[in-house]
């Protein structure tokens, strides 16, 4: 008797919460002023405008409260120098030190130019399908997120993630990665790196937009993404993107 | 129980049950939990809502004006497109408390050399300068006002806007040619460079007067323009700012 009761009890407190989960999502959804339906987001890189002056990365770290250590980025530009024997040399310009050419002569090379990459918010993303604890997800305005209470700081996505674009923070030894400054853009604000970009190289907007200076980028420029035939799908496009680039 | 399964033996029989509880727990978990119980909707919504809350640092550029004329002059310049942010830095909290909180004014040279020291990979045609010999010690803003940058007088010499082929000529065997030498260059170009263009030499006979076989200069290399290069320009395959020796 004492156990009928138990299991009578038991199941009696699973249908409830259910019955409150089901409450709970039509109360508590999504904030009302912001609909994350009506929004799909992209982001485009015209190369052969940066200038390499790592503004972009200086702002993304105080926006986003990233480790000053230069380890740790969620966005960051790479020099690439290719040589005269075709060897492509690519570092990591860090914007604090006085620049050098990476012992690269200049009479060695045959083209060099900046590149700026950040997450590039995969519309099928390799770090989603790889977390075992669901920490990482897309919303519904096509940004990939990570729940840093969720995340168990396995390092299985910065392992997946073909473009180097995740680092485990050092603070909350979970993943961490760009977000589009999604605290920001929900404000109808641009994300950091695009609103102090001195040369107008980022172009921030929604995928969709008929009129925008996204949707203008996209249509005037032959454009490329990193990686295509891994079919990762990225929302971040490059114009004028060498072949060198990885 | 060896009585009424007299096959099967007692071991066998526990394992059974074992299995039917898996089984029936695997069920229970389908069935009777219900759906939204195990959605991972919750968990996310409120990752969305603990990213949306995130402090904004960068006020965005559609502030500043509300209460700084300057701007409108920044307009009108070559730093038009520049946030305001760019250069003072992160202002969130002096647009909602503006007599306390100030933002960065950068004075020193450094801040403007970031984007303006000369780097071979920078785009060609962006403003460069070498720090080390342009008006050393001197603050930039001495002489450039950074809401309008020009030179404060026209300049007397090419490379003062044209760094990276006058350092590229220093070192080749055109060192000893003036730029007018090939370029005519009409006053305006001094003043409103992109609006008044420095003019190109029209064709190969140009380049025929020193390098045809008909030249009286002693120096230069020589090659018959009727049969040297077909169709093409000399420019087309020798870079005339650095031509190559052999």
């Amino acid at each position: 008797m004492e156990r009928r009761r138990f299991f009578g009890k038991l199941l009696a407190l699973v249908a409830s919460s259910g019955l409150i989960g089901t409450i709970r999502r039509k109360s508590f959804g999504e904030p009302k002023e912001y609909d994350p339906t009506q929004h799909y987001y992209g982001m485009g890189v015209q190369v052969d405008k940066c200038i390499g002056c790592g503004r972009c990365v200086e702002a993304c770290k105080e926006e986003n409260n990233v480790p000053r250590e230069p380890f740790f980025f969620r966005t960051w530009v790479e020099r690439y120098t290719i040589k005269r024997d075709g060897e492509a040399v690519v570092k990591n310009i860090d914007p604090t030190i006085s620049r050098s050419l990476d012992a690269v002569s200049e009479k060695d090379i045959l083209r060099t130019f900046f590149v700026p990459k950040l997450c590039n918010q995969c519309d099928n993303p390799p770090c989603v399908q790889v977390c075992p604890v669901s920490a990482t997800f897309m919303t519904d305005d096509g940004v990939i997120l990570v729940d840093e209470e969720r995340c168990i700081g396995c390092r299985y996505c910065i392992q997946a993630c073909p473009y180097g674009a995740r680092y485990l923070h050092p603070v909350t030894h979970t993943a961490d990665k760009c977000t589009f400054c999604y605290h920001r853009i929900t404000q109808n604000l641009l994300p950091a790196c695009v609103e102090v970009c001195p040369t107008q190289a980022r172009i921030f907007g929604d995928v969709r937009s008929t009129a925008s200076p996204l949707t203008r980028f996209k249509r005037m420029n032959k454009l490329h993404v990193l990686k295509p035939f891994l079919n990762t799908e990225p929302k971040v496009a490059y114009s004028d993107l060498d072949g060198e680039v990885r | 129980m060896s009585v009424r399964f007299p096959k099967i033996p007692d071991s066998l029989g526990r394992l059974l049950v074992v299995f039917a509880l898996l089984v029936g727990g695997a069920l229970a978990v389908r069935v009777v939990i219900p759906p939204s119980m195990k959605d991972e909707e919750f968990h996310r919504n409120e990752a969305i809502e603990r990213e949306m809350s995130r402090p904004v640092r960068y006020a965005g550029s559609g502030v500043c004006a509300d209460c700084h004329d300057e701007s409108v002059a920044k307009e009108a310049g070559y730093h038009e497109n520049l946030s305001c942010e760019t250069c003072h830095g992160s202002a969130r909290e002096h647009s909602e408390n503006p007599l306390e909180v100030k933002p960065t004014l950068p004075r020193l040279r450094e801040f403007c050399s970031r984007c303006h020291t000369y780097d071979p990979s920078r785009p060609t045609g962006f403003p460069q300068i070498n720090p080390v010999v342009h008006n050393p010690l001197k603050q930039c803003i001495a002489c450039h006002n950074p809401h309008d940058p020009k030179p404060p007088t026209v300049p007397q010499e090419c490379q003062a806007c044209h760094a990276e082929i006058a350092r590229t000529k220093a070192v080749s065997p055109h060192v000893l040619l003036e730029c007018t030498t090939c370029h005519n260059v009409p006053r305006l170009h001094k003043v409103t460079p992109r609006a008044v263009r420095a003019t190109i030499p029209p064709d190969r006979a140009f380049c025929g007067k020193c390098h045809g076989t008909q030249s009286t200069n002693r120096e230069s290399p020589k090659v018959d323009l009727a049969t040297h290069g077909e169709k093409y320009l000399c420019w087309q395959c020798h870079y005339p700012h650095m031509p190559e020796l052999d």
